[in-house]
């Protein structure tokens, strides 16, 4: 290898030889028949014979829109919260708020934070209040109108944990403690699944596609006055999934737990959740499903 | 020495960390008296009047509290 680098480097200064000047590859410019005067004293060419370099024009048909992002930083604990003020070109970005949000991320912020997974609505990460409607950033799509300014906040009345980040450790709390899971004393009669009909599959349509976002918890004015008892309407939907699920053995216990004031029946039918849930859900049909089942049974 | 109901919530807060610290082994149990005495020192010069910064951090440090008192916790630095 050496030997053959060596030769190389030999051969290389007759290469001139056989390759006429003007081919050759050189770094200086100046060359022998040079008709430039290279002096530093030449006058320079007058501004009116050179073309003009102007600042990179904007896009004309670029659709700027301004995004006011709600920001607090648990790190300075004595700083106030603020809204800081984002624009984008939306010609450049997705289609959704949160390809906004993740291109802000990238390539202004990387401070700004937020909770985001699967980008398409299955995971319930990008909860927030956005135009003062609680969604998912992923299934937001940006209002096209450039005039109007957007407002993006975390979901109102949770503690935040940072910047986007709501802090929902009380709401999964409170899920657990509807034991969300198959509560069954006996085996199944063949000592295999637990079967069900069609039609016992299909009460359960409406309510197992709930991905707990807390979208329509944080909506509930009830909730967000007595959040530390009533389960809200995400929790109470689900409580009801496992009361209309026909292989459950534990409805009587599952109704006592929700026998009292605060549980079930602080959900005044405002109908706040239904309106806002992301999924096209209906929680005050089922929260009044089980109050029906309550008074009936 | 008179203390607001803040005050005596702070100080709640650190007692409860030092007892949680006893329950640990006893090899890192200074490990967590340490770090509970870091943290209330970090910000010790917030101003007592500064009621909501006051606030969320008690609330921050009682969310660490819980997280660390759990039986899993063994060590900490």
């Amino acid at each position: 290898m050496a030997a053959l680098r060596t030769a190389s480097r030999l051969a290389a200064p007759t290469r001139s030889f056989w390759r006429p000047s003007f081919a050759a590859r050189s770094y200086a410019t100046i060359t022998e028949n040079s008709s430039y005067d290279t002096s530093a004293s030449r006058p320079p060419v007058s501004p009116s014979k050179t073309s003009t370099v102007e600042e990179p024009k904007p896009d004309k048909d670029a659709r700027i829109k301004t995004f006011h992002i709600y920001r607090w930083n648990p790190d300075e604990p004595t700083s106030k919260p603020r809204m800081q003020t984002y624009t984008l070109d939306l010609n450049k970005t997705g289609p959704m708020m949160l390809d906004a949000l993740i291109r802000i991320k990238n390539e202004v912020d990387p401070t700004l934070t937020f909770r985001r997974s699967c980008r398409e609505g299955i995971c319930g990460s990008c909860a927030m209040n956005i135009d003062g409607v609680n969604t998912l950033a992923c299934l937001c799509r940006i209002p096209t109108n450039t005039a109007k300014e957007t407002r993006i906040y975390p979901l109102p009345h949770t503690y935040v944990v940072k910047d986007l980040v709501p802090d929902l450790t009380h709401f999964y709390k409170q899920y657990k403690s509807i034991k969300p899971f198959l509560q069954r004393d006996t085996p199944s009669p063949d000592g295999k699944e637990n079967r069900q009909s069609p039609a016992e599959r299909k009460k359960l349509d409406g309510l197992y596609e709930c991905i707990l976002c807390a979208c329509c918890s944080t909506s509930c004015p009830s909730y967000w006055w007595n959040s530390d008892q009533y389960l809200g309407p995400a929790i109470l939907l689900q409580s009801y999934r496992w009361l209309a699920d026909s292989r459950d053995e534990r409805k009587a216990e599952r109704k006592e737990a929700l026998e009292n004031s605060m549980s079930l029946y602080r959900c005044h039918t405002i109908l706040n959740c239904s309106r806002t849930c992301p999924k096209g859900l209906n929680p005050a049909k089922a929260i009044a499903e089980i109050k029906k089942s309550m008074s009936f049974a | 020495m008179r203390r607001s109901g803040l005050q005596r919530e702070v100080l709640k807060l650190y007692r409860q960390c030092l007892r949680a610290a006893g329950k640990k082994p006893e090899a890192t149990r200074d490990n967590f008296r340490m770090v509970a005495r870091r943290e209330f020192r970090k910000n010790q010069m917030v101003d007592k009047k500064d009621f909501a910064a006051v606030e969320t951090l008690l609330r921050m440090g009682s969310r660490k509290l819980e997280l660390y008192s759990s039986e899993g916790v063994k060590d900490i630095h």
